[in-house]
């Protein structure tokens, strides 16, 4: 698993690609919360980072399936899948590996936000005004949320060849789970007492619960099923591929 | 032995690509997997590699079961795959510290340089591996198979697609590792075959259709020896009747025949002697063999017609 870990990380940081999509998406997030009036910070007048979690997820739609599109499409178009599985790994051993190497990735480049953070301490008024346990929630809940984007983003891509597909499967399932369940909820047939149960398999309402500020073991485990149930289908598609 | 395969199936759909297979491939040997493109060597291949799960059967590597040992089974092979698969991004150092690094191999780097030594990647050994040539990129392919000297190898079509000078290298290459390794190798190249291993297995439409030694296969069923002989002049193929236990002749050229005998009754001293009667004198005189080619087209020739 080690290997594999290593193996993705430095080919990410060893392709021109992998910088492009860092790159991109640190410039949105910053065009976004800096430059542009909509969500700005600094035309919002408050010193708070609501609009960053607000975004964040926004641009991991694109990001976390930039970043796993060829975890297993690339492996599967070239042949390289053959030389993985005829080692002494096991299925899941390969599956770890790539999952937990998106997901760093998808850390490191998340890392340089915390300037965001710095930047509004500064600004506040008094200086270090701001909801500092609310902003470490949210970070928590952004954490989950990616992981469970990463287990989607990987999955789209075990059961394609192509990396373009496996991007928009992924695109497709992410925004699926994030909003799709709670706009289903609005369907009137489940208005009552079903609307809550189908709005409650949705992420974003998982996401916003934390981000209140309340670590809920319930949005945990959501999170972790989500993400740990992606990642069986995906072990599980790779091994019905050997039959 | 190190490889025993029993009554191995694989179906795809309603096409049952191998169909109860058996063999077995003991320590040190050299076997050649031949068969017609579509026989079922690569599947069979790689089902012994673990990568495809059979239908039927079991699979024992060095006595390890493939299917309730995978891990243990796999580290005792180096495989390399038909379409030699590799990350063209990366560097082949950097590849094959990768490969050693799963096999857990001790003093990584240190079998890094000598597979690379062994290989002939040296002076490439600094390139990526896309852009390397096509023989160069077999040869990391064979050097990935051997970084954790796997007591197995198992090499599915190693020398197809070669010119000349590669193909010449690479075969080198399976011999000399081929004295201290088990190697099962798969191809349609008839002369690497005859230059290249002990014993042959013929596979046709999923089944085992032949398995010798080399130079069993290549001897004509036992029924009948041909020889050829070159005269330093022309003569009467009628000459040769006089011969006893002869049963055809054919002349290529007025002074070369193509004699035909009964292998229980030797002719050459009587041969001999009706030259040297008719005053004439053998330059030349060969056995023909019946090549493994000949034989592997003679088992498989139902496949072409249907």
């Amino acid at each position: 698993m080690k290997e594999i870990y290593f193996k993705e990380i430095g080919s990410f940081f060893g392709s021109i690609i992998g910088y492009v999509v860092a790159g991109v998406f640190l410039l949105t997030l910053g065009m976004i919360l800096w430059v542009f009036p909509d969500y700005s910070i600094l035309y919002y007048n408050y010193a708070s980072l609501d609009s960053f979690f607000f975004i964040a997820p926004v641009v991991f739609f694109f990001l976390i399936p930039a970043i796993t599109m060829g975890m297993f499409a690339e492996e599967h178009r070239s042949g390289t899948m053959e030389l993985l599985l005829t080692k002494p790994l096991t299925t899941a051993q390969v599956v770890w590996g790539k999952v937990l190497a998106s997901f760093t990735l998808v850390m490191l480049i998340l890392l340089p936000t915390v300037v965001y953070y710095y930047s509004v301490y500064q600004l506040g008024s008094p200086k270090g005004n701001l909801d500092t346990g609310g902003i470490l929630g949210s970070y928590i809940g952004l954490i989950f949320l990616a992981f469970s984007f990463v287990a989607i983003g990987v999955f789209s891509s075990a059961i394609t060849k192509s990396q373009i597909v496996g991007f928009l499967i992924a695109t497709l399932l992410i925004i699926t789970m994030y909003w799709g369940w709670g706009l289903m909820a609005k369907i009137p047939i489940f208005s009552g007492i079903w609307d809550d149960f189908v709005a409650s398999f949705g992420i974003d309402k998982h996401y916003i619960s934390i981000r209140r500020g309340v670590l809920d073991t319930r949005d945990i485990m959501y999170f972790l099923s989500v993400g740990l149930g992606y990642v069986m289908a995906t072990i599980f598609v790779l091994n019905i591929k050997r039959k | 032995m190190s490889i025993e395969v029993h009554s191995l199936t694989k179906t795809f759909g309603t096409q049952v690509a191998v169909d109860h297979i058996n063999f077995s491939v003991g320590k040190g040997e050299i076997v050649g997997f031949l068969g017609p493109n579509g026989a079922g060597k690569s599947t069979t291949m790689k089902m012994i590699t673990g990568y495809l799960l059979p239908d039927e059967g079991n699979i024992s590597i060095c006595g390890l079961d493939v299917l309730r040992q995978p891990i243990e089974s796999r580290r005792k092979i180096g495989y390399l795959p038909e379409s030699n698969p590799l990350y063209y991004d990366m560097y082949v150092k950097e590849f094959l510290s990768f490969i050693g690094g799963i096999y857990r191999v001790d003093q990584r780097m240190k079998k890094v340089e000598e597979v690379i030594e062994q290989t002939g990647l040296g002076e490439e050994q600094s390139k990526k591996i896309g852009q390397l040539s096509k023989g160069y990129k077999q040869r990391v392919g064979l050097a990935h198979a051997l970084i954790h000297d796997p007591e197995v190898l198992i090499l599915d079509e190693p020398i197809s697609g070669l010119d000349p000078n590669q193909l010449v290298e690479i075969r080198d290459l399976i011999l000399e590792i081929g004295r201290s390794k088990t190697v099962l190798f798969s191809t349609h190249i008839m002369q690497e075959v005859e230059a290249i291993c002990d014993r042959v297995i013929i596979i046709n439409k999923g089944k085992i259709v032949a398995d010798d030694l080399i130079d069993k296969l290549q001897r004509p069923s036992g029924d009948k020896e041909i020889l050829q002989i070159l005269l330093d002049r022309p003569l009467s193929i009628d000459a040769f009747r006089q011969i006893n236990g002869l049963n055809a002749i054919n002349s290529l050229d007025p002074a070369v025949f193509v004699l035909e005998f009964d292998p229980s009754q030797d002719i050459r001293p009587a041969l001999f002697e009706m030259v040297k009667r008719m005053d004439r004198k053998i330059l030349e005189m060969t056995v023909v063999h019946e090549g493994v080619e000949e034989v592997f087209r003679k088992l498989t020739e139902d496949n072409r017609s249907s």
